[in-house]
């Protein structure tokens, strides 16, 4: 379960595109935040929030242009050795949203999952990599007829899970699953949601599941980001976040999605939300700040001045 | 209620190079005037190529409607010509697709896509047509639509897109709308702002809605009645409160617990187990069966009738047959169905 050990540290990290050019985007714009070992954190937001690129920076597809990403207490950017690196990647795994595009149409299951064993050279034998290949299949719920098949020759719930097992395969202590369940039916999500679950109670995995789905989001995270044009505006534990949200953007979120419940949504109230409301002028330092134990928002002084009567009690 | 749209007993199969897809099994629904239905169930299910029968878009190539009746205003929409069914198409039926960058043209002006049916189906002149595509525009909520008119596709926002398709969808103010997954593509807020638009239109112009999805959060919002398709057929339809807390079908029971609800924090998610039938070889007894926990024997030799439950809800299940045992439903069904009996009393 989730300790208060910090296995990954974001400190200001800053990712922008085409710098210096007039379509210069601030995909992600300065932020901080930690992942605990054990725990599942949830980051949310609306499509162009920045939440994949925050996923992608923190395990270095791309360079980050500011800030850092420490994992272990160790710097993820910057110049690594080649053995640091490999090192470094068998660590951290990511599991993809479209499990069609994310597995090589042309390589059998068993050379998929493989790739990473071979790579790290975690098989001594022949025969040791494919006892490795059956064991992972039977832990994400397949078993060892499907190694010697194609991904085409499954369906999408199933090459999710091809998915899991070659993020496991290299034995990970980190997994950044990026929309892991959005392409996939109702009934089939909560498979590859118990399976994660399930995975992550076994073998003490940490995660950051990024996902605009709400309802699974609360369901699966301990803690739950809420992130807004390339920042972080809010920060909490999951049920505190429902309970309790205090960034306007995030009761903006929350009162827009659609539960299962008639007679919810029968009295559902939407509000909106309009950046305006904050007033900030020049001057004011508005900042990530904590407003109860564990619980942070994006705010001015005088914001948290009032967040802090109205809410911390 | 009147009866604007009739469909009994539908097949459709599609023709593969490994054989016949029986991709719809007779489906039998109603669709009443100025109502919301909803159709719900996985990919592979039917709900789309039920639809796109109703608008006979499935291609003639490889598809076949092999028995049934769509009945449109005393007309069977399965035999009707082609150019019989083009006067209806985007006129009287109207459809609106899942993601909007596809269904626009982008090399046409938006303003040019929406005078299009009008000037086919209204035969105005190209003046009044702008008039008219100019009120749409502001209808679904388009800011500036004189600007917007002379621009193209690209120029707009996910959501404005599918402003415009909707615009484009209702210029002929239909009697049928159907959406196929519309808001599937867009952002929770902006998926918010559609359905409030879509309900609001037709509360305007007093259409009658076909809504696909397989969010069951989206079907509570927008449904009046829901159909619960599997394994090309409907498995159970209800009013919107009947299917979500009084749910018959074990198929039904897999979908409502499989989502987490607000308070279903620690308890470990229904997951239904296995995949969804093979349409090839479809089974010969309920399709659900080797799903579904509590199968009997008779599931897997017999397809189950359609049972009455209420004077608006129906569920192809044998376990409501008189002689079925009595089964305990998953733990958040029950829970939904007490709920039901509660507000039943309170009324």
């Amino acid at each position: 379960m989730a300790t208060t050990e910090k296995l990954v540290e974001i400190k200001n990290l800053k990712q922008y595109f085409n710098i210096g050019k007039a379509n210069e985007v601030r995909a992600v714009n300065d932020i901080s935040f930690d992942i605990y070992r054990g725990e599942t954190l949830g980051l949310v937001g609306e499509s162009g929030c920045g939440k994949s690129t925050t996923g992608r920076t923190i395990i270095r597809l791309y360079d980050a242009t500011d800030g850092e990403v420490l994992f272990n207490g160790v710097n993820v950017h910057g110049k690594k050795s080649k053995a640091e690196l490999k090192e470094f990647n068998r660590k951290m795994q990511m599991i993809f949203q479209d499990p069609q595009a994310s597995l090589n149409p042309r390589m059998k299951v068993s050379d998929i999952i493989a790739e990473g064993i071979d790579i790290h050279g975690l098989a001594k034998s022949k025969e040791e990599r494919k006892r490795r290949v059956v064991e992972l299949l039977e832990t994400v719920g397949l078993n060892k007829e499907h190694a010697n098949r194609y991904p085409h020759e499954f369906s999408g719930g199933q090459r999710q899970r091809i998915g899991i097992a070659r993020a496991l395969a290299v034995e990970p202590e980190f997994i950044i699953a990026d929309e892991p369940i959005s392409a996939l039916d109702v009934s089939i999500q909560a498979q590859v949601v118990n399976l994660m679950k399930k995975l992550q109670k076994e073998k003490g995995l940490t995660y950051l599941f990024i996902a605009h789905d709400l309802s699974m989001v609360k369901y699966i995270s301990d803690r739950i980001g809420v992130m807004y044009f390339g920042k972080l505006v809010e920060l909490a534990p999951a049920d505190e976040l429902y309970q309790n949200p205090i960034h306007p953007y995030t009761q903006s979120l929350l009162s827009a999605i659609p539960l299962p419940d008639p007679n919810y949504e029968r009295n559902r109230k939407r509000k909106t939300y309009n950046p305006s409301v904050h007033q900030y002028t020049e001057d004011d330092d508005v900042q990530f700040r904590e407003v109860k134990p564990g619980h942070f928002v994006q705010c001015s002084v005088k914001e948290w001045e009032q967040y802090k009567t109205q809410y911390a009690k | 209620m009147e009866k604007i749209l009739e469909v009994k007993d539908l097949h459709i199969s599609f023709h593969t190079f490994s054989g016949e897809v029986q991709a719809i099994r007779g489906v039998n629904f109603d669709l009443l005037k100025g109502e919301t239905l909803a159709i719900v169930g996985e990919s592979g299910s039917g709900k789309s190529v039920t639809t796109k029968a109703l608008m006979r878009l499935l291609p003639e190539s490889n598809s076949e409607i092999k028995a049934g009746e769509i009945l449109f205003d005393g007309k069977d929409l399965a035999k009707l010509s082609d150019k019989a069914m083009q006067k209806l198409r985007g006129k009287e039926i109207s459809m609106i697709f899942q993601d909007p960058m596809t269904s626009l043209n982008p090399t046409m002006k938006i303003g040019k896509q929406i005078i299009e049916p009008i000037v086919k189906h209204q035969k105005l002149s190209k003046s009044a047509a702008k008039k008219r595509a100019i009120e749409i525009l502001e209808l679904v909520g388009i800011a500036n639509p004189e600007v917007r008119f002379e621009q193209y596709p690209h120029q707009f926002s996910g959501g404005m897109r599918q402003r415009v398709v909707i615009a484009i969808a209702l210029a002929c103010n239909p009697k049928v709308l159907i959406a196929d997954e519309p808001t599937t593509a867009l952002d929770v807020t902006i998926q918010a702002q559609i359905l409030e638009l879509m309900k609001d239109l037709q509360k305007k112009i007093d259409t009658s809605i076909i809504f696909i999805t397989h969010d069951l959060g989206v079907v509570a919002n927008v449904a009046d009645r829901v159909a619960v398709m599997y394994g090309g057929k409907i498995v159970e339809i209800g009013t919107v409160d009947e299917i979500f807390y009084n749910p018959q079908h074990p198929y039904t029971w897999g979908l409502i617990s499989s989502m987490p609800t607000l308070d279903s924090d620690d308890e470990e998610l229904y997951a239904i187990p296995g995949t969804p039938p093979d349409l090839l070889h479809p089974p010969k007894g309920d399709a659900f069966a080797p799903r579904n926990a509590y199968a009997m024997k008779i599931d897997l030799e017999k397809q189950p009738p359609m049972y009455k439950v209420s004077d608006t809800h129906y569920a192809a299940t044998w376990l409501l047959h008189p002689d079925a045992p009595k089964v305990e439903p998953p733990p958040a069904v029950k829970r939904r169905q007490r709920e039901f009996l509660e507000m039943k009393e309170g009324n």
